[in-house]
């Protein structure tokens, strides 16, 4: 088990290494001199020479790389063009709204996936199992930023009973929430229909049936336990796909996260916030999956890790 | 139904080693064409993805109008609003008076080819990958199989971001983004297969007979792992779609005048309160043509599954 740590561990750092130096390459591969940019177009080709021998961008590239690296490692990830103050900071005010609102459509999206693939497996030719194939369908054709902007439109606009942007109040969570939530948990309710199904053809199952037990006690003692474990596997990847789709939700609903802020600076040209608010998502990600993998070795003895 | 994850991998592993190399290729193809037609989801999708091509195609003739031209004195008006005598304009107009539907018609040739190039590019290059280091293995599978672990622990949007925050929007970066995304589902999916089909007896006896790797890996590898890659491709064009029209919302797509669902639903999305069809139709358009091909795909994998049961 602790070898399995440490070498779980160990590739955690290294995928945040690869990350970091291709964020790196693309960046110094691209077009136009970030002085240029920063100094802008009015500044003299002595000035932008000398901000680019004050930002290293004389040196050669290797050595970029290390001066990258060590202010990296110190949290200095540049200045932000559009706003003149050091960039990574700024990204860390965004970080908390990022990760509520992905925890929040994280929670709901198991919320309505348990009792959905549940009945259809259970019941499946009552209306709910209907209801389940539709939505299945349908939530995983759906683009997250369209549903979004038809729920604004249903309940913002026209309804006007919950608001279509901003956050601080629950209310304005609701709707971000359930844009990002369904077509994760569409794919949900399909592998909790699916093992479900498969468990409750299982004799222990019936041997339950047989001596009388209650079907709710046989759901929840019996078949989900069994059936559970894929189920975890997917909605800890899960939890790192939030990260990313909110990037999308975000943007809909002006939510002020990480996502939203890059999204901006892209138009902006605002390149170091660009690098900085990919490294800061990239790094919440693999520090979550690292935890949702950890967090399994305990929920499942049976597996011996090596 | 069944996730598409644990179906993949299940006939990426077990199915294809059960296959008979490649005897009555033409007969089972056609009992597939056939399952497929009669399989009422499947027919659905390929009338969708039929419609959607021919739509495409013959935009130019189709369309009411030119989706470039701008009336201002018709913006933002509803569906049905009549343009000129004897002419509606059947979704609406936008914010610079375009013809909504013309915009759609349109629309869908960039979703379309962006969405086939992708798969194209990242199916050929993946499936290539995946062939080499499943037949090679050694340190060249190891190295191709890290690079794919670290690429599927970056999410895709961010790598997105990162290419075209630094190069700038276009199609062909449109097309590159999405097509590294996708190389890693095909190259993983080839090389379980290709491990177990290089178990079977055929490709025993093709290497006693003295046959070259690159003979053994075309002529006899790569027909064994073509359902499966139908299949991944089919399901990985709707991705594509998707992923497509979420850059192109996001202002990292296709650059302005050319019209893309994406792009129109970010218009859209300004003047919702007053104008819910500009929003609204490309959104369905998306929609539509996503659901279109998930089924097919779905329909594609069990007749394929079924066949060899």
């Amino acid at each position: 088990m602790g070898r399995y740590l440490v070498g779980r561990l160990g590739q955690a750092l290294l995928v945040v290494l690869a990350i970091t130096t291709i964020v790196f390459f693309v960046l110094r591969l691209a077009p136009g001199d970030p002085a240029r940019i920063l100094l802008g177009d009015l500044a003299t080709e002595e000035e932008v020479h000398a901000l680019r021998v004050q930002m290293g961008l004389e040196e050669p590239l290797y050595v970029q790389y290390a001066i990258f690296i060590r202010n990296l490692l110190q949290g200095n990830l540049g200045k932000s063009i559009a706003f003149r103050t050091p960039a990574f900071p700024l990204v860390l005010e965004r970080l908390p709204a990022t990760i509520e609102l992905s925890l929040v459509a994280w929670v709901l999206a198991i919320v309505i996936a348990f009792p959905l693939g549940i009945v259809a497996a259970v019941r499946p030719r009552s209306p709910a199992a209907f209801f389940y194939t539709v939505f299945t369908a349908g939530a995983q054709a759906m683009p997250s930023f369209w549903l979004g902007i038809m729920l604004m439109l249903a309940f913002a606009a026209w309804l006007q009973i919950l608001p279509g942007s901003g956050r601080g109040t629950p209310q304005q969570m609701v709707l971000p929430a359930l844009a990002l939530a369904l077509n994760p948990a569409a794919i949900l309710a399909r592998l909790i229909r699916a093992g479900m199904v498969d468990v409750m053809e299982k004799d222990y199952i019936r041997t339950a049936l047989a001596k009388g037990l209650g079907e709710a006690i046989i759901i929840v003692r019996h078949a989900l336990k069994n059936m559970l474990i894929p189920v975890v596997t997917l909605m800890g990847l899960q939890l790192g796909v939030f990260l990313g789709g909110a990037v999308v939700t975000e943007t809909v609903f002006a939510w002020p996260g990480v996502g939203r802020l890059a999204i901006v600076a892209i138009g902006g040209r605002d390149y170091p916030m660009v690098q900085s608010a990919v490294l800061v998502l990239a790094f919440v990600f693999t520090l979550v999956n690292l935890l949702v993998d950890i967090a399994y070795m305990f929920l499942d003895p049976r597996i011996r890790y090596t | 139904m069944q996730s598409p994850m644990d179906t993949r991998h299940r006939h990426a592993t077990t199915e294809i080693a059960a296959e008979a190399p490649r005897e009555a290729a033409a007969g089972s193809r056609l009992s597939l064409w056939a399952k497929l037609v009669r399989d009422r989801r499947s027919l659905f999708g390929l009338s969708v993805l039929v419609l959607m091509l021919i739509m495409s195609l013959a935009a130019p003739w189709i369309s009411p109008f030119d989706p470039a031209e701008q009336r201002l004195l018709l913006r933002l008006r509803g569906p049905l609003v009549q343009a000129e005598p004897g002419l509606r304009c059947w979704l609406g107009t936008d914010q610079v008076g375009r013809d909504n539907l013309s915009r759609i018609i349109y629309g869908g040739r960039i979703s379309i080819f962006v969405g086939v190039a992708a798969v194209l590019i990242g199916g050929s290059v993946g499936v290539l990958l995946g062939l080499i280091s499943g037949y090679f293995g050694g340190r060249l599978d190891s190295i191709l199989m890290r690079t794919a672990d670290v690429q599927l622990s970056f999410p895709f949007i961010l790598l997105a971001i990162t290419i075209i925050g630094a190069f700038g929007a276009g199609i062909v970066k449109l097309v590159i983004v999405l097509a590294i995304s996708g190389w890693v589902v095909y190259a993983r999916t080839v090389r379980g297969a290709v491990l177990s089909v290089k178990q079977e007896q055929f490709v025993e006896a093709a290497v006693a007979l003295g046959a070259i790797d690159w003979r053994i890996v075309l002529r006899h590898l790569l027909p064994n792992v073509v359902s499966p890659v139908i299949v991944i491709a089919t399901t990985q064009t709707a991705t594509m779609i998707l992923l497509e029209s979420a850059l192109s919302f996001l202002g990292m797509g296709v650059p302005a005048p050319t019209p893309s669902w994406g792009r129109m639903l970010s218009d859209g999305r300004e003047y919702l309160s007053t104008a819910w069809w500009i929003a609204t139709f490309p959104g369905l358009a998306i929609f539509v043509t996503v659901l279109g091909i998930n089924l097919l795909g779905d329909g594609l994998n069990d007749a394929i599954l079924s066949r060899r049961r």
